[in-house]
C-alpha cells in the first residue's frame, strides 16, 4: 500500500483496489429431489475499505452470498478470491487464517452469544483459537480494550449475555469479531433486531471503527435506508441473482432495474408531506419459489413491464454508466 | 386524509397496568390517556417495552389473566368500562366489535386448521351463520382482502400461504364481523417491504370503505407518516407527547419524540454525517423512575425530571406533550433536527 492510499483508506474512503472478488458464484442446497437455488450466479468485487451494501426482500439469497464469503458454505459454483487467491480451496493454516481475516457479526444478538459463556470469554475465543495473546494478562488486556472500543466497560467482561440490552448484546458481538484483527466484516441485518434510537448507536460505532481500522464490510440488510446511509455501493439482489449494482447515492436517485425501483417506492418515508405526494409502485403478488425460478428474467412475474419476451430471453449484466451495473431487459435503454 | 375531529369512540383514561414476575412487578403501563376517534386512524409509537402492546391488549382484554394487575384506570366503550366486563360479556365484544389483528401471521393462525374454517369460526360463533352462508361470506372476505382463487383457498392450510397473504387472512378473520374499532399490532414488521406496502395499502383502503376506528401499534415512523391522522407516543409506559402526524412530524415538543425523529436514516440523508443516536437504554420497568422516564438518557434533563413527572403543555386542540422544559422557568431549548420542511 502506497502512502497515498493508506490515508485514503483511513478516511473510510474505498481505495478501488478489489479485496473480494466474486465470480460467477453459485450456492444451491439440495430440497428433496430439487435444488434450492438460493445464490446462482452473481459477479462482483468488494473493493478495499468500502462498505458494499447488499439488500433484498427475505429469501433472494443475500445472507447465503454473505455466508458463503465468509466459508460458511463451500459454493456450489463459481470462485471467491481473497488476495488472488481461492478461498474455497484454502486448506489448513491458510485456510485458518483466511478465518481470522475475514468476521461476521450476526443477526440475532441474542441467538449468537453462547448463554453459558461469559462476555470476556466469548470476546477472547478467536483470540485463544488464533494464539493471539502471549499470555493470560495480554488476553485479559485485549479484551478490555475491545469492550472499551464498542462502548462497553471493562467490568462487563465477567458478565453473562443475558444481563445485557439488545444493544449492548450487538456491541459484543462486534467485539468478538474485532478481537482478531479482521479485514473484512460480513454484517449481516446488524441492526434489524433493535430500535431504532438503539439502531442509530450501532450504525454510528460500526462507521468509526471502519474510519479507525481500515475494515472492509459487506451489509446485509432489508432496510433500505439503513443501507443507503452507511454503504459506499449498494447490490439489489432479487431471488439468487443482483438486478442492480450502483454507488450508494446513484442508485437511490437514478435506479434503472424495475425491481429497484420498486423496491425504493415501498419504502415509507418518515415525512408526512412526502408520503402525501408520493406516487407509490405497489408490486402485485410474492416473490416465486427459488426451487423452481422463472425463465428468462426471474423478476418478470411481478414486474409491470413484462412481456413476453421476457419469458426466454435472460437479461444482459451490463455496466450502463460508469460504476453502474444493471440486469439490462428491454426496459432499460 | 380527514377525520381527526370526530367524537371518540373508545377513551382510555390513566390506565395503569402491571405484571407480577419472579423478579418483581413490571409495571408495563403507567397512566396512559387517548381516545380514539370514529374513522380515524391513531398510531401509537414506541419502541420495545414502553407498553404499547400492552395496552392494545388492555382494551381486547387478552392480556394473562394469571399475573396481570390492573392498578388503574377505565377504558371506555359505548358507555361501559371494558376493565370491569366479565369475561363472558367481553365475548361479545371482543371481534364483533373490537378485532385486532396480531404482528406474526404464521402464530396467530392455526396451523391444523384449514383457513376457511378459522374464518368461519367468529361467523358461526357471533353471527349465527349457517355452515353454507359462513362460507359464502368467507369468500367475500377474502375477496375484499385481495386474495385471488378465494374459493379454492379456504381449503388450505395457514402453511400453503406466503407471509403476505397470511397477514391478509389475518385482517380476513379480524374483519369477519364487521368491528367498529380494528386494533393492528405492528401488522407488518414480519413483512418484506414490498409486502409492507401492499398490506398498508391494503388498511388505508379498508378503513375508508369500512369506516373504522383504527388503531395501528407500530415503532416505525415511517408506516405511521403515511397512514395515520393522530400519533401517540409512549415512552416507559406513558404518553408523552400526542398530536396530528403534522404536530409530531413537523413540530415535535418533547425531547424522546426528536430523538426517535432523529436517528431514523433518511433516504435523503448527507452519508458523511454521523446519526444522532439516543443515548443509553429505556427505563427498567420493574422499578421505573419516580419523575420522566426519559430523564437519564435526555440531553437536557434538569433536577426537577427526576423527581416529578411533568404535566402535559398543550400546543393546540390535538396537541400535547409532557415536558419540563415547557415550564416558564425552563430554558428554551430548540430541538436538534427537524424533518421535512414545512411547519
Amino acid at each position: 500500500m502506497t502512502e497515498q492510499t493508506r490515508n485514503e483508506s483511513a478516511n473510510g474512503e474505498a481505495n478501488g483496489r478489489p479485496l473480494l472478488e466474486i465470480r460467477d458464484l453459485k450456492k444451491y442446497f439440495r430440497v428433496g429431489r430439487a435444488d434450492l437455488k438460493a445464490v446462482d450466479g452473481i459477479t462482483l468485487e468488494i473493493k478495499e475499505g468500502e462498505t458494499f451494501g447488499l439488500v433484498g426482500e427475505s429469501g433472494c439469497g443475500k445472507s447465503t452470498t454473505g455466508r458463503v464469503l465468509v466459508r460458511l458454505y463451500q459454493p456450489s459454483g463459481g470462485e471467491v478470491l481473497f488476495g488472488g487467491k481461492n478461498i474455497h480451496e484454502a486448506k489448513g493454516s491458510e485456510g485458518k487464517d483466511l478465518n481470522r481475516k475475514m468476521q461476521m457479526v450476526f443477526q440475532d444478538p441474542q441467538a449468537s452469544l453462547n448463554p453459558r459463556m461469559v462476555v470476556g470469554d466469548i470476546v477472547a475465543e478467536g483470540i485463544d483459537i488464533h494464539n493471539l495473546a502471549s499470555s493470560n494478562s495480554e488476553r485479559l488486556d485485549r479484551v478490555h480494550e475491545l469492550l472499551e472500543t464498542v462502548g462497553l466497560s471493562k467490568e462487563h467482561a465477567n458478565r453473562y449475555p443475558h444481563e445485557f440490552s439488545g444493544g449492548q448484546r450487538q456491541r459484543i458481538g462486534v467485539a468478538r469479531a474485532l478481537a482478531v484483527d479482521p479485514d473484512f466484516i460480513v454484517a449481516d441485518e446488524p441492526v434489524s433486531a433493535l430500535d431504532v434510537s438503539i439502531q442509530a448507536q450501532v450504525i454510528n460505532l460500526m462507521k468509526k471503527l471502519q474510519r479507525e481500522r481500515d475494515l472492509t464490510y459487506l451489509f446485509i440488510s432489508h432496510d433500505l435506508s439503513v443501507v443507503k446511509y452507511i454503504s459506499d455501493r449498494v447490490g439489489v439482489m432479487y431471488l439468487g441473482v443482483m438486478v442492480e449494482m450502483a454507488p450508494s447515492d446513484e442508485l437511490y436517485s437514478n435506479p434503472l432495474h424495475p425491481y429497484t425501483q420498486a423496491l425504493l417506492s415501498a419504502v415509507p418515508v418518515p415525512d408526512p408531506d412526502v408520503e402525501l405526494e408520493r406516487e407509490r409502485m405497489v408490486l402485485e403478488g410474492d416473490v416465486p419459489s427459488p426451487v423452481n425460478p422463472p425463465s428468462g428474467c426471474r423478476f418478470r412475474t411481478r414486474c409491470p413491464y413484462a412481456t413476453e419476451a421476457c419469458g426466454h430471453d435472460e437479461p444482459v449484466w451490463r455496466e450502463v454508466s460508469p460504476e453502474h451495473w444493471v440486469a439490462a431487459c428491454h426496459c432499460i435503454s | 386524509m380527514a377525520a381527526v375531529n370526530g367524537e371518540a369512540i373508545l377513551s382510555v383514561d390513566d390506565l395503569r397496568v402491571s405484571f407480577a414476575t419472579y423478579a418483581g412487578e413490571v409495571q408495563a403501563v403507567r397512566g396512559a390517556t387517548f381516545d380514539l376517534r370514529r374513522g380515524e386512524t391513531l398510531a401509537i409509537v414506541g419502541e420495545s417495552g414502553s407498553g404499547k402492546s400492552v395496552a392494545a391488549r388492555s382494551i381486547m382484554g387478552l392480556n394473562p389473566v394469571s399475573n396481570t394487575i390492573v392498578r388503574g384506570g377505565e377504558i371506555v366503550f359505548e358507555g361501559e368500562d371494558l376493565l370491569k366486563l366479565s369475561e363472558k360479556r367481553m365475548l361479545d365484544i371482543r371481534g364483533p366489535k373490537i378485532a385486532m389483528v396480531f404482528q406474526d401471521p404464521m402464530t396467530s393462525l392455526d396451523p391444523t386448521m384449514r383457513v376457511g374454517r378459522q374464518i368461519m369460526e367468529s361467523l358461526k360463533q357471533h353471527l349465527g351463520m349457517s355452515g353454507s352462508k359462513a362460507a359464502e361470506r368467507a369468500v367475500e372476505l377474502l375477496e375484499l382482502v385481495g386474495i385471488p382463487n378465494a374459493e379454492e383457498r379456504l381449503k388450505q392450510y395457514p402453511h400453503q400461504f406466503s407471509g403476505g397473504m397470511r397477514q391478509r387472512v389475518v385482517i380476513a378473520i379480524a374483519l369477519a364481523c364487521d368491528p367498529q374499532i380494528l386494533i393492528a399490532d405492528e401488522p407488518t414488521t414480519a413483512l418484506d417491504v414490498t409486502i409492507q406496502a401492499q398490506i398498508l395499502e391494503l388498511l388505508r383502503e379498508l378503513q375508508e370503505r369500512l369506516g373504522m376506528s383504527v388503531i395501528l401499534i407500530t415503532h416505525d415512523l415511517g408506516v405511521v407518516a403515511s397512514t395515520a391522522h393522530r400519533i401517540a407516543v409512549m415512552y416507559g409506559g406513558r404518553i408523552i407527547e400526542t398530536g396530528t402526524v403534522r404536530e409530531i412530524f413537523y413540530d415535535p415538543q418533547m425531547p424522546y419524540t426528536w430523538g426517535l425523529l432523529a436517528s431514523i436514516p433518511l433516504p435523503t440523508a448527507d452519508r458523511s454525517q454521523d446519526l444522532i443516536p439516543i443515548p443509553g437504554t429505556p427505563p427498567d420497568a420493574t422499578n421505573p423512575p419516580k419523575g420522566c422516564p426519559f430523564t437519564d438518557r435526555c440531553p437536557y434533563a434538569m433536577r426537577i425530571c427526576e423527581d416529578e413527572m411533568p404535566g402535559y403543555t398543550t400546543f393546540s386542540d390535538e396537541h400535547r406533550a409532557a415536558c419540563w422544559l415547557h415550564h416558564q422557568l425552563a430554558p428554551n431549548v430548540e430541538p436538534p433536527a427537524r424533518i421535512g420542511g414545512a411547519k
